[in-house]
């Protein structure tokens, strides 16, 4: 087992950062280069969403990302203490937005890309997202 | 990222290189717009050979893109689109909408071994 901490400032440049952290990571277990290519899909989506949602583009709110690699997994948390949001159910709808320049398929490339995702949010506190790829067994058998 | 465009027929090349992402999402696509207002008679084709990363904030761009230039009575083509890139492509259905030409399963690893035959 091995846990991973990373906290930064709500900014685009760290969006990176943190995939860079989640690539590292998942390299440790038995995840093919495809799955990890996908792990790096969701925590940008993740992190993007905190950026831009949480904190409205804000640049000093402080984001959050927690991992941990398993046996069976890795698990991913991230943590925005920024605006929340006030209908998680219609956030996770596809195409939920406002910008004609976003998709709003961030929460859609969370689900379809991991094997499970929370989203807990108080509107005007935070929200936090948690979410786990399994390793699979045509995984192992890539070893 | 870094952007270098050409003139090749009827299009407009412009290859990408680095990822696209939140940081680059915006830097792109006014570097698109400019270069598509700048020459109005041709298509855009959007080379991806160097591009390893896409997300939702990179795919808004392109599809953004391509509405603009709909509107014009143009269009965008993808090229050399990798696997990781292609399944995000897949996902969010712009396969169906945008012309893609993607590069071969398997086809980065084939690069990077000696080459043994010179003719083909």
């Amino acid at each position: 087992m091995n846990r991973v901490q990373l906290r930064f400032l709500s900014q685009a440049d760290n969006v990176g950062l943190a995939r860079l952290m989640a690539a590292g990571l998942a390299g440790q277990g038995n995840f093919t280069l495809p799955d990890i290519e996908e792990i790096k899909v969701a925590v940008s989506e993740a992190v993007s969403n905190a950026i831009i949602h949480g904190y409205d583009n804000r640049p000093d709110g402080w984001v959050e990302v927690v991992m941990e690699l398993d046996a069976q997994g890795l698990t991913v948390v991230v943590e925005d203490w920024g605006v929340g949001i006030e209908d998680v159910a219609q956030a996770r709808e596809p195409a939920f937005s406002d910008d004609p320049e976003r998709l709003g398929l961030g929460f859609v490339f969370m689900e379809s890309f991991m094997h499970g995702l929370e989203v807990a949010s108080t509107f005007g506190k935070g929200t936090r997202v948690r979410m786990r790829r399994l390793i699979t067994e045509i995984s192992h058998d890539a070893q | 990222m870094t952007i270098v465009h050409a003139l090749e027929g009827r299009y407009l090349r412009v290859a990408v290189k680095g990822d696209l992402d939140l940081k680059t999402a915006i830097p792109l696509r006014e570097a698109l717009d400019k270069l598509t207002d700048r020459y109005r008679d041709r298509h855009l084709l959007l080379d991806l050979t160097e591009v390893g990363f896409v997300d939702s904030s990179g795919l808004g761009v392109i599809l953004g893109r391509h509405r603009r230039l709909m509107a014009q009575g143009r269009t965008i083509s993808l090229s050399g689109v990798r696997p990781s890139v292609k399944a995000v492509l897949e996902l969010a259905g712009i396969d169906s909408i945008i012309n893609i030409t993607h590069i071969a399963e398997g086809s980065e690893t084939r690069r990077n071994r000696p080459q043994t035959k010179t003719s083909t």
